[in-house]
């Protein structure tokens, strides 16, 4: 089973700032962790070897630093990474992100079975990503699952819905996005973090994908982000300290009544 | 541009799966009719790669050639869920500015009985596909259909629901189309260059990006629950248009084995409800949630969670709100028993009204609370829940 996981490092939300003169986020300095929901892409990935056997590959495109990431995720026991880094990449929208994640795929890892993502990074919360690199690769892809089952290269996966979730079967390759559920990710052991810094992680650049780089990073995106703005933080509002909880709730009432809520 | 290369078997698997009934074989060579819209369903399905779709980036010239608003109609089981009724309001606002039509396009099974409501909504047109591989939202199959209408009609500007299928559906046919998508906005606005502005908020929204598209048409998927719902018109003329379409199941790769609905869910979904009662940590245990239970019930609320609650295994995964969980944007979000981590406040920062109730004084909560009361959650909500009561009895009563 070749497996192919997608990985982003992502900030830590709770620390991004903007400029205040509105100008672009402030990144350096914030402290950064492997997007949340691609620890349960690499668990999966892990558990899927450790029954079938077979290889994990990590990709990432992302600045130097995003190597943290792939080395953690080396360390929980991914066997080798490709990582994706060029100031031509800056600045991709979702497309041109899917777009250079496909072509790395395609080239360097043509015969995958299974490419598992997670459901949505946590600092643009798009999820668009992966179900991008589905289409532009021309497999079936399977979002949000909480469940996977792998038999006769088939899979069988619990996709979550609103009422529920569905059972889809699908043939291999195939494309799963993780969702928060699907399984517990483990924590690297020392032999782990050790054994990460032996591993191969391949710098790819963007003359190693195509040698029109016109397509890649913001050059290559159809979408613009033309302005960037803080919203007015919330204000906190009225506070009420009342030792009977009957007035304290009339209160509450009198409010709710005069903002046409209730 | 659509290309049959010279390495074409004629096995014919392109034209059992043209939606559009545009391939014929002839000589054992696929060859492309009129009817074609560019769908690609025969390019993901020709074993050989034989098929090309080269798909051009709009130029300047070209984006003239697309006019209209579309909305996708997200229907299911044949009913239309409240957010297709904010996006047709909103698609009705954005198209007045343009001055050009609002449409809709809605894909199901025997769904006809639905264009009268989209009409009174706000729509000047309605294209329908309906076959019975429609009836449940499948990738494989509204990506097809969708992307081959796109090509066919092109539109300007499409709004998707952001809504688990939406948010699944949008992405395939972006990339099909090698065009823009954004995601989940929470405002629009067309700018001096008639370009759509998709507002949407990143990093746990502290920020607010402002994008637009260099292709088209413009997409973007857009939160429930973010716009109001217009007035209906039900005397508005309903003008359908079907669009021809011979969609096969055996050309869904990803099959539906079963659905399985879980009782533990509430009916109300918590990405379109008005009101929400969310429990935290503080209610101690699970026997304790029918204390918010019953605060829903009274206000006619969905009932939501904090993660630790969901982690637990006292509700489930879908009503739990945050940063894992769903980013909900309610008239007023009641916190019950929930500190308010930076994580938990990221999924309720667009609610109108956010009702805090914690006895720690200090708790983050209280510092995004329009209202909070400090005080035992134990004695408060059940009061609260009393005093509601009471006062909806009284306007009963009014009425009477
Ligand atoms: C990667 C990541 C993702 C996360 N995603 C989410 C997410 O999606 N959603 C989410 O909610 N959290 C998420 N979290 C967790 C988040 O950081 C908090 O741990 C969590 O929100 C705390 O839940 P809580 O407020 O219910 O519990 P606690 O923090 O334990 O708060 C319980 C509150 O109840 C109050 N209380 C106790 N008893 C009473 C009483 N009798 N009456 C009144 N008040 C009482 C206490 O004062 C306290 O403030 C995430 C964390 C991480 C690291
Ligand atoms: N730059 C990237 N490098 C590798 N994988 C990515 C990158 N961006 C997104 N992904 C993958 O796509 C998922 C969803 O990201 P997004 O679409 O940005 O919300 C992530 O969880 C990753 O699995």
């Amino acid at each position: 089973m070749i497996i192919v996981v997608c990985i982003k490092q992502v900030p830590e939300i709770a620390d991004v700032k903007i400029d205040p003169n509105t100008k672009p986020l402030i990144r350096e300095g914030v402290p950064t962790i492997l997007n949340p929901f691609d620890e349960f892409a690499i668990e999966e990935a892990l558990r899927i070897k450790e029954k079938q056997g077979g290889e994990i590959i990590v990709v990432s495109m992302g600045p130097s630093q995003a190597k943290q990431a792939i080395l953690k995720c080396l360390a929980m026991g991914a066997d080798r990474a490709i990582h994706l880094t060029d100031s031509l990449f800056a600045g991709a929208d979702t497309l041109a992100t899917a777009s250079t994640l496909s072509k790395t795929i395609r080239k360097f890892v043509p015969k995958f079975d299974i490419i598992l993502c997670g459901k949505q990074a946590i600092d643009g919360d798009t999820g668009q990503v992966p179900l991008e690199i589905s289409e532009l690769l021309g497999i079936p892809r399977i979002s949000g699952i909480t469940k996977l089952e792998i038999e006769d290269r088939k899979v069988v996966a619990h996709r979550e819905i609103d009422e529920g979730y569905e059972v889809l079967e699908s043939k291999l390759p195939v494309l799963l996005t993780a969702l928060k559920g699907l399984n517990e990710p483990r924590l690297p052991n020392i032999r782990g973090i050790l054994s990460a810094k032996k591993k191969e992680i391949k710098i790819v650049t963007a003359s190693d994908l195509d040698s029109n780089t016109n397509q890649f990073g913001l050059t290559g995106s159809p979408t613009q982000v033309v302005k960037i703005h803080t919203p007015e933080p919330r204000a906190g509002g009225i506070i009420i300290h009342e030792d009977d909880p009957k007035i304290a709730v009339n209160k509450l009432v009198q409010f709710l009544k005069k903002e046409r809520i209730l | 541009m659509i290309k049959v290369l010279d390495n074409c078997t004629g096995c014919g698997l392109c034209v059992s799966y043209c939606p559009f009934g545009a391939i014929t074989l002839i000589d054992k060579f696929a060859q492309i009719g009129e009817t074609c819209v560019l769908c690609g369903a025969c390019e993901r399905a020709c074993p050989v790669k034989a098929i090309e779709i080269k798909r051009e980036i709009v130029t300047p010239t070209e984006v003239s050639k697309y006019k209209g608003v579309w909305i996708f109609i997200e229907q299911h089981r044949n009913q239309l869920r409240s957010f297709n009724l904010e996006l047709l309001n909103k698609g009705r606002e954005l198209a007045d500015t343009l001055g050009e039509p609002l449409m809709a396009i809605l894909l199901g099974n025997n769904v006809m009985s639905l264009t009268k409501k989209i009409a009174a909504y706000g729509a000047d047109k309605i294209y329908v596909a309906d076959h019975e591989v429609l009836e449940n939202y499948n990738s494989d199959s509204y990506t097809d259909v969708l992307t081959g209408a796109i090509s066919k009609y092109k539109p300007s500007i499409l709004l998707f629901g952001a809504t688990i299928n939406g948010r699944e559906l949008a992405p395939c046919v972006a990339a099909r189309l090698r065009i823009g998508l954004t995601a989940d906005c929470t405002g629009f606005e067309i700018n001096e260059n008639k370009q759509l502005v998709q507002i949407r908020p990143a990093y746990g929204g502290n920020i607010m990006a402002s994008i637009v598209s260099k292709t088209r048409p413009q997409m973007a998927t857009v939160r429930p629950n973010t716009f109001k719902i217009g007035e209906p018109n039900w005397n508005k003329e309903v003008n359908v248009e079907q669009i021809e379409i011979a969609v096969d199941f055996k050309t869904i790769r990803a099959k539906r084995q079963d659905v399985v609905r879980e009782e533990t869910i509430t009916t109300l979904n918590i990405e379109e409800a008005d009101i929400i009662v969310s429990g935290g940590r503080g209610l101690g245990s699970p026997d304790n949630l029918n204390i918010i239970e019953n605060l829903a019930e009274t206000l006619g609320a969905a009932v939501g969670g904090s993660r630790p609650v969901v982690d637990s295994g006292w509700l489930p995964h879908q009503q739990q709100v945050g940063q894992s969980g769903k980013t909900v944007s309610p008239k007023l979000y009641i916190a019950v028993g929930i500190s308010g981590a930076i994580q938990h406040i990221i999924g309720i920062s667009t609610s109108d009204i956010i009702v805090a109730i914690n006895r720690d004084p200090e708790a983050p909560i209280f510092k995004v609370a329009t209202y909070g009361i400090v005080g035992d959650l134990f004695k408060i909500v059940p009061a609260l829940a009393t005093e509601i009561r009471k006062l909806s009895k009284k306007r009963e009563n009014e009425k009477l």
